[in-house]
């Protein structure tokens, strides 16, 4: 009988690896009611006492075994089916996706948070003003006397003898300083206007950032040390500024600001017209009679001013030679500022 | 200021440093250096000539060959067509493989079979003009003899014979610095920039003729406007002899910029060039009387100008008079009854400075800026005049050009005051962040033509713009080095962040960059008739705009009061270049009037627009409306109602709505009228909505206060409805919210459908009404309660029921 058995077990088990799919027919063939293995142990009571034990035990393992196999079978066959499903459903994926629309910044927008960014950083807070402005804020109280070229109409636009469309952010400057006693420490983005017809480098309206802080012994040397770090963090850490000589009515001394060509980095090329050097910033020491006007002892106090055009900047940044293209809005230039 | 470095040597010399170092470095110093021209740099090769014959050409009736002596051992033969040739003229020879303007190459070849071995020239072919060279015709060569340039050395270089061999640098100087429009001035900027001597002579009147003439027989001046003339002097010139000024005259002003004329006006040229001071000749015999007047114009006095233009001055305008007339408007220009004529016999030279805000507003008023009207309007130095008149005086005599008469007219009201100024090199070096030792700064300010007496320093009378301690440090550090400040940080202290209402714009932002909107930047101006584009009504408020007196032009003459209409144009302006499917937002202002001679409310406004090529129906209206709700939804806001609206003709009546937040009214939007939509040239359906920035960040939720999520399960039931078309959902679900009462969470409207089973103008829609109960599990029967509620106030408020 053990002869039969352990032959049973040989043949279910060569059986199994050969059946593939059908493992349900195998399984009635050996273990059902009728199967062989059944028939085997049916003739159990023919064994003696001695036998008997031991022949049943390797009866159950012969079915165990069986039954192990069949199961190993099903799982196979179960893997092979889910394998050739999945590779019946490959799909293309060089087929576009489904468009997710992603929106542009306008990169005047895109520039000014970068240099509000950079100013947020070094502790400069943003304020802000009208740009319909009086007279006073935008001239008189930085140091503008009536006569002076900056107030011809045909620089200014007037709504009435009185007010103005501010022709610089600096009025946002004085109203802060009035508002406000030292430390101050703040920017003034914002739109200015000036009665330039449009062309490729004019436009009547323009957003400057402008920034000014006020303390005790605040020195020239500040000025310049901001402006270094500012100019390293805009346009890159090789980036050197150049500090000129210049007038404005609000600051004493005045500087205009050129920072080394960060195409070239200063050998001259194209964009910097061969000079090495671009202009970017206008600045100076806050003018005493500016301080004074809003009522700051320029004694006790003293401060700086910086002034930059971001139209010029977006302009140098991305190369763009037409400053109409900013106010057009077409999408294809738009887009193009991801 | 365009400067000629010749003239500039006569003052300094700085003739041992390049142009390019010479710019760079003024520049450095506070002198912009705009750029610089070496004159007659396009020319090589040309050489004075002298034609020893001429014979005519045998195939030519027009061309005749000269033969020309330029130094060498043989003669050039030239073939020319010009017909003012003779032998032993003087003359530009253009040799073989020379240059001149314009990049034209000269070489030799033949014409009409005879060999030309170059070119004679003409005055344009070497890019001069008459005025450069009287005596010279335009059409024909340039015959050196008729210019007093016989004797030119032949075979020179046509350089040195036309004294071509200045160099122009032109600079951009800042309207504090008057005194730098003027050779002397750029000369003491020059010799402190380089360390180099300065030497200005002290020009003189020259010895008295003692002829018993004097001034007093011709003139007498009286200022009776002293508040806007501070100084006036003057000499007379008798016999004058008006001729061309000399060739190095007439090339010194041609350096500069300006148009040689005759030896008088020249002078006065020449003056205003030197020394910065504008001064006027006029015609002696033009006076009637013998009084010369500083006084104010009549109103609507009568004024022809040198260039024959007639203006009507006004009673602020300042002018110089005879008895009768005005001969100059002071500062501006002089008269066309009194100029310099080829007549003139008798010259008078004023010298004089006038108030800078009466001389600016003059020429603004008349709209002539004249190169004397700039230099005055930004304050001239009075101690000046005296020098100036005396170096024309010394021209005169130099250039024979009359008689000085003896005596001088000085009128000078009040005599103006040295200013003196404490230097405490501590304060500066202090406000500078600098340490720069105190005799540095005095060697500094005393090269700069300032006096120093103890701790005072004096500032001269050229520099009205040193007042106070700044400017003086000014001074010193411009010289001493901006770029020689040491970089520091200062310390002060400010909190690095953005107020909240910045932040949330920000946010904003970046939403609707997320969302997939471009963002677009308009101008805030706008035309009026913008207005009308959007079916604006006659009385609406918004036609009230804060309106621009000298705008551009009509198209940017009224600040905006809705940003609609320059989303509108931007949307058309898209899609007229077939842009597809444009979705566009801008966060801009609008400009509303307050009260009279009251700044206005400037408000921000959050715009969104969008086409969609070949959308139809009302997918865009509620994609719009989705756009909104996001937009409240980030800002925390539950109660947020929309309200049908139809009055404004901008919007389709059908589709727009009026959005409000906490019952504030937030914005309206909706698909563009079609009539307004034809206006802007668009053949697709536009959404536009205009939102106020102000009251969205007002009504945003301030702070998060944090509720446990639910333990307890929630209850869905869904109903549907069959009810009238025109019944608006937010009413149903109103109603059901109202009812519903502590258990009802939510209410979800998931369907609408319209069909043949529901019926004509019928709609049946369905809600999915969410029931929750936060302290416990909800029976069937509770939320059957609430279900019945709901039912019942939705048949009693609205007379609907539960679809069959």
């Amino acid at each position: 009988m053990k002869e039969k058995l352990l032959k049973i077990a040989e043949e279910a088990s060569s059986a199994i690896d050969a059946a593939g799919a059908d493992l349900e027919a195998l399984r009635i063939k050996y273990l059902g009611k009728k199967g062989e293995l059944t028939a085997v142990l049916r003739g159990m009571g023919a064994l003696s006492a001695e036998e008997r034990p031991v022949i049943g035990q390797l009866a159950n393992e012969v079915r165990a075994k069986i039954e192990a196999k069949i199961e190993a079978g099903r799982e196979a066959a179960r893997a092979r089916e889910l394998e050739a499903k999945l590779a019946s459903e490959k799909i293309d994926v060089t087929v576009p996706g489904h468009k997710t629309p992603v929106g542009v910044m306008h990169p005047i927008s895109l520039v000014q948070r970068q240099l509000e960014e950079i100013f947020l950083g070094m502790g400069y807070e943003i304020a802000e003003g009208p740009e319909v402005e009086l007279d006073y804020y935008n001239f008189q109280a930085l140091n503008i006397p009536e006569d002076h070229p900056a107030r011809d109409t045909q620089d200014t636009f007037y709504i009435t003898d009185n007010i103005l469309l501010r022709s610089q952010t600096s009025p946002v400057q004085v109203r802060t300083m009035e508002q406000k006693k030292p430390p101050i420490k703040i920017i003034s983005p914002g739109r200015v206007y000036r009665s330039d017809a449009v062309d490729a480098t004019h436009s009547p309206l323009f957003h400057q950032l402008e920034g000014l802080v006020v303390d005790r012994g605040v020195t020239m040397g500040d000025l310049k040390g901001t402006l270094e770090s500012f100019a390293k963090t805009m346009f890159g850490e090789d980036t050197r500024i150049r500090f000129r000589p210049h007038h404005f009515p609000f600051t004493e001394p005045s500087a205009e600001v050129d920072v080394s060509c960060f195409a070239c980095g200063g050998k001259g090329c194209r964009l910097c017209k061969g000079e090495g050097w671009i202009e970017i910033l206008g600045s100076g020491m806050v003018h005493p009679n500016v301080l004074k006007s809003c009522g700051i002892d320029p004694d006790e106090y003293s401060g700086f001013a910086f002034g930059m055009g971001v139209e010029r900047i977006v302009m140098l940044k991305y190369h763009i030679d037409d400053m109409r293209y900013l106010y057009e809005n077409d999408v294809r230039f738009l887009h193009q500022f991801k | 200021m365009i400067l000629s470095m010749k003239w500039l040597s006569d003052f300094t010399d700085v003739s041992d440093v390049s142009v390019k170092e010479y710019c760079d470095n003024m520049t450095l110093t506070g002198s912009k250096v705009e750029g610089f021209e070496t004159l007659g740099e396009e020319i090589s090769g040309v050489v004075a000539g002298r034609i020893l014959s001429v014979t005519p050409h045998t195939n030519s009736d027009h061309l005749v060959i000269c033969s020309v002596d330029i130094g060498k051992e043989d003669p050039l033969q030239i073939v020319t067509g010009a017909n003012n040739v003779f032998a032993g003229a003087v003359v530009p020879v253009a040799t073989d493989g020379s240059r001149l303007p314009g990049g034209i190459k000269i070489k030799k070849g033949k014409l009409r079979g005879e060999v030309s071995e170059g070119m004679l020239c003409s005055i344009a072919e070497l890019g001069l003009t008459t005025h450069d060279m009287p005596g010279a015709i335009e059409d024909g060569i340039l015959i050196l003899n008729d210019c007093g340039l016989k004797d030119a050395q032949i075979g020179a270089d046509i350089h040195d014979v036309l004294l071509l061999t200045d160099t122009a640098v032109e600079f951009e100087i800042t309207s504090n610095r008057p005194d730098c429009l003027s050779v002397i001035g750029l000369a003491r900027e020059s010799a402190v920039t380089f360390g180099k001597e300065l030497n200005i002579p002290t020009p003189s009147f020259g010895e008295d003729a003692n002829d018993g003439d004097d001034i007093k027989n011709y003139l007498s001046v009286n200022i009776k406007a002293p508040e806007h003339c501070m100084r006036y002097s003057a000499k007379v010139v008798k016999n004058v002899k008006i001729a061309p000024s000399p060739l190095w005259l007439r090339m010194r002003l041609r350096a500069s910029g300006v148009r040689p004329i005759n030896n008088i006006v020249d002078i006065t040229n020449y003056i205003m060039l030197e020394y910065g001071q504008p001064m006027h000749a006029f015609d002696y015999s033009c006076l009637d009387g013998s009084h010369i007047i500083v006084r104010h114009a009549e109103e609507n006095e009568e004024y022809v100008t040198l260039d024959n233009i007639k203006h009507n001055l006004n009673s602020s305008m300042l002018v110089i008079a005879d008895e009768k007339k005005p001969v100059a408007l002071a500062g501006v220009m002089g008269g066309a009854n009194s100029g310099i004529s080829d007549t003139t016999a008798t010259v008078v030279f004023e010298s004089a400075v006038f108030h800078p805000g009466n001389v600016r507003r003059s020429a603004q008023t008349l709209g002539m800026r004249t190169e004397s009207s700039s230099r005055f309007e930004k304050g001239l130095d009075p101690e000046n005049t005296i020098s100036a008149l005396a170096r024309a005086c010394e021209l005169v005599r130099e250039l024979g050009a009359g008689e000085v008469v003896d005596g001088l007219i000085d009128v000078y009201p009040t005599k103006k005051e040295a200013v003196k100024l404490l230097l405490d090199a501590d304060i500066i070096n202090k406000f500078l962040g600098v340490n720069i030792e105190s005799s540095r700064m005095e060697e500094i300010l005393l090269s700069l033509g300032f006096g120093v007496e103890g701790n005072e320093i004096i500032v001269p009378s050229w520099r009205d713009d040193v007042r106070l301690m700044p400017d003086v440090a000014e001074e010193i550090i411009r010289i001493y080095g901006y770029n020689d400040i040491e970089s520091t940080v200062d310390r002060v202290y400010g909190t690095g962040m953005r107020t909240p209402s910045q932040a949330f714009e920000v946010r904003l932002r970046d939403m609707l960059l997320g969302m997939g909107l471009d963002e677009i930047q308009t101008f805030s101006f706008i035309s009026p008739k913008f207005y009308d584009k959007i079916g604006m009504k006659a009385d609406d408020m918004r036609r009230n705009s804060v309106t621009i007196k000298n705008p551009l032009g009509e198209d940017t003459s009224v600040m905006r009061t809705t940003v609609i209409p320059s989303m509108l144009n931007v949307l058309s302006d898209n899609s007229s270049v077939k842009n597809r499917d444009v979705t566009l937002f801008e966060l801009g202002t609008v400009y509303i009037p307050t009260e009279e001679g009251k700044l206005p409310d400037e408000r921000r406004k959050i715009s969104l627009g969008f086409y969609k090529n070949g959308e139809k129906g009302t997918d865009g209206f509620y994609r719009m409306k989705g756009y909104i709700e996001a937009l409240t939804d980030i800002a925390g806001i539950d109660n947020v109602k929309f309200e049908s609206c139809s009055e404004d003709a901008a919007f389709h009546p059908g589709r727009c709505a009026v959005v409000s937040v906490n019952s504030r009214e937030l914005g309206i939007f909706g698909e563009i009228h079609p009539t307004v939509a034809a206006n802007y040239g668009f053949t697709e359906q536009v959404y536009v909505c205009e939102l106020d920035f102000k009251t969205l960040f007002e009504e945003k939720r301030k702070a998060v206060d944090y509720r446990p999520v639910p333990k307890y399960p929630a209850v869905e039931r869904d109903f549907s409805f069959v009810c009238a078309e025109s019944l608006e959902v937010g009413a149903i679900a109103e109603v059901m919210k109202a009812a519903g009462g502590r258990l009802l969470e939510s209410v979800e409207l998931f369907d609408v459908y319209r069909g043949r089973q529901v019926g004509e103008g019928m709609k049946s829609v369905s809600f999915a009404v969410m029931l929750r109960d936060p302290e416990k599990t909800l029976t069937d029967e509770e939320s059957d309660k609430v279900a019945e509620k709901i039912l019942k106030a939705l048949e009693e408020k609205l007379g609907i029921a539960l679809r069959a």
